[in-house]
């Protein structure tokens, strides 16, 4: 039986302005999988992850993004959210006016639940402050994950969630990842997938991530095994996937000749 | 007895005829007609000017003692009333009285100009919460409202003065207020107008003694057609007085000058002035006046001011929680709006966060 991906990204090619950001990226997420992308600073891949949530300036020029088997290019972004897309941010925005406590009621999500999720992530001291007002690094990136465990969305979208954490708050966020992703339940009954963008792969561990790719300007360089493309990024820096991928081009490039 | 259609128009300004919450005095004008003045403390007098002007005779030496009555065309108005109506209130000396007083100003007649002088007196070491309401008796009245206010916060006294407005389309209204912080007294303003209003010019001033505060609050959301002049002004005269002005404007198809002004003139005094605006449209206008005026070497004044849009980014965020771009927008305006008030008693922040509840119900963003 073959399952319906979750995500599906054809060929996308994404601008800001008239400025190309992401090209030639394709991507399937099944349920179950996670996928992770790595790269240098400003190689796209906050952008990539903004782009399937729909968060502007991103304009997609050619290609499609489908979720469960539907394009959602026209979809707002309020619209990929309760269709089961949830992102969380590297850098969320503060908005001094609305607290927690008050977006979850205005998401009708049980304040019982709030109050237990908040107190696991050591968060009921922020519930009724303005959401990321003041915030630490950490305090942020707690702050997005209990959004998303409030929100259990089926597609997850993780932008940096480990920078800025100690090595003590990483354990727990690692057990929060794992629980978002349902690493508590056997493979076949996860319905859960996602995609973690990371520079670090500190959080890696015990994930049993599907496959890691490397963004470089904008386009997939290379892919391979998560953690092996992390050993690889650590040992040598992302020369060596830089370096392959010079040669794919020239071995296409002298095919196409 | 008013009607059980003003009824529900009193509530929504805090005003209970009900009983159902504790009040320890009551006070009601229709036009310029008190219809209830009782009081359920010994310690606590509430009766209408023209009585007081005969029980306490000294309550002449007070009126005009801090308004000039030269002030504007509106002062002249009430100064040349020969009869104008109004409350007098009375806490005596060390009297704490525990549940909040209430008092109403309904415009019930069409095309009616109330005309009112109103006198507030804490004696030393008093304490009192205060919810006025000032309403109009159809969303089709065409009125002025007219009125001076003299407020006595004499030594070590502290008055909560809780204020809310709902008035009617085609209302003016035009108070004029003054306060004298005695040493040691604290003087807390909340303002609160958040349904459309033909014209309100307000500018309240405090002028705080040694060791007093003055705090003004001041909520509005302006909505279209309507017109509003509002602030507070606190002379910090005596040594070591403190003055604060926050207020939080939304606006939408309207105008609003929010005006403040601190001055620092004594010995170690200290001013915070926030003025915060929330344009929700073209048509809108937000002229915000903040101003510091220093007149002693050891003070110390400050403001921030931010007027401007709701930012996209924030929108954004929220609706990747999954709301819409309308329900983030509503949420961010009534969290803006929504102050948690220092010292105010829950039963008046509960009509303060009704009220806020109620004007976003009311009118699609």
């Amino acid at each position: 039986m073959t399952e319906m991906p979750l995500l599906e990204i054809d060929d996308l090619a994404v601008n800001i302005g008239n400025e190309p950001l992401l090209s030639g990226i394709n991507l399937t997420v099944a349920p179950g999988e996670i996928h992770v992308v790595f790269g240098p600073n400003g190689s796209g891949k906050s952008s990539l992850i903004k782009t399937i949530m729909g968060i502007p300036p991103y304009r997609v020029t050619s290609g499609d993004i489908r979720f469960e088997g539907k394009s959602i290019l026209d979809f707002p972004i309020d619209a990929r959210a309760r269709l089961g897309i949830g992102l969380a941010f590297q850098q969320p925005p503060p908005v001094r006016d609305v607290s927690l406590s008050a977006l979850g009621k205005a998401l009708e999500i049980d304040t019982d639940r709030i109050a237990a999720e908040a107190a696991r992530l050591g968060m009921t001291g922020h519930l009724n402050r303005g959401l990321n007002d003041g915030f630490s690094g950490g305090e942020q990136k707690r702050s997005e994950l209990l959004q998303l465990l409030l929100q259990r969305p089926q597609l997850v979208l993780l932008d940096e969630p480990e920078s800025g954490v100690d090595v003590d708050s990483l354990k727990l966020l690692r057990s929060v990842i794992e629980q978002l992703f349902q690493r508590d339940r056997p493979i076949r009954e996860r319905t859960v997938g996602g995609i973690i963008v990371t520079h670090t792969g500190a959080i890696l561990e015990h994930l049993h991530a599907t496959r890691g790719y490397v963004l470089v300007n904008g386009k997939f360089m290379c892919s391979g095994a998560p953690l092996d493309i992390f050993d690889q990024i650590s040992a040598n820096g992302f020369g060596n996937c830089l370096a392959e991928a010079r040669i794919k081009e020239k071995i296409h490039d002298f095919l196409k000749e | 007895m008013t009607s059980s259609k003003n009824k529900l128009d009193l509530r929504k300004v805090g005003y209970d005829e009900s009983g159902e919450t504790p009040r320890s005095a009551s006070f009601l004008i229709e036009d310029d007609t008190a219809r209830v003045a009782s009081s359920s403390e010994r310690a606590l007098v509430m009766a209408s000017i023209r009585q007081a002007r005969v029980d306490y005779p000294w309550v002449r030496a007070l009126e005009w003692s801090l308004v000039d009555p030269e002030t504007d065309e509106f002062t002249r108005i009430v100064a040349q009333h020969p009869d104008p109506a109004g409350n007098f209130i009375h806490v005596k000396e060390g009297a704490k009285i525990r549940f909040p007083a209430q008092s109403c100003f309904l415009l019930k007649a069409d095309r009616n100009e109330q005309v009112l002088h109103n006198v507030i007196v804490l004696e030393p070491g008093a304490e009192l919460h205060l919810i006025t309401g000032c309403t109009a008796a159809s969303y089709s009245n065409v009125g002025k409202h007219i009125a001076v206010t003299e407020i006595f916060v004499r030594a070590g006294a502290t008055l909560t003065y809780t204020m809310v407005h709902d008035w009617a389309p085609e209302v003016e209204v035009r108070p004029r207020t003054e306060v004298i912080v005695e040493d040691g007294g604290t003087y807390l303003s909340n303002y609160i107008a958040l349904t459309r209003v033909k014209h309100i010019d307000t500018n309240p001033l405090a002028v705080v003694k040694a060791g007093g505060t003055a705090r003004f609050n001041s909520i509005i959301y302006a909505k279209a057609g309507s017109y509003f002049d509002v602030g507070g002004r606190v002379r910090l005269l005596g040594a070591g007085a403190r003055g604060e002005i926050v207020s939080r404007v939304v606006a939408t198809g309207s105008k609003v000058i929010s005006r403040g002004l601190i001055e620092g003139g004594n010995a170690d005094t200290k001013g915070h002035m926030e003025c915060n605006g929330i344009m929700l449209d073209r048509e809108a206008v937000i002229h915000a006046i903040p101003e510091l005026k220093a007149t002693y070497p050891d003070t110390e004044l400050s403001h921030e001011a931010a007027v401007g849009k709701i930012a996209g980014d924030q929108l954004n965020y929220l609706m990747a929680r999954g709301l819409s771009e309308e329900e983030a927008r509503a949420l961010i305006i009534r969290g803006f709006l929504n102050v948690k008030i220092d010292g105010l008693p829950a039963s008046l922040q509960q009509v303060i966060d009704t009220m806020i509840e109620q004007a976003m119900a009311k009118e699609a963003i």
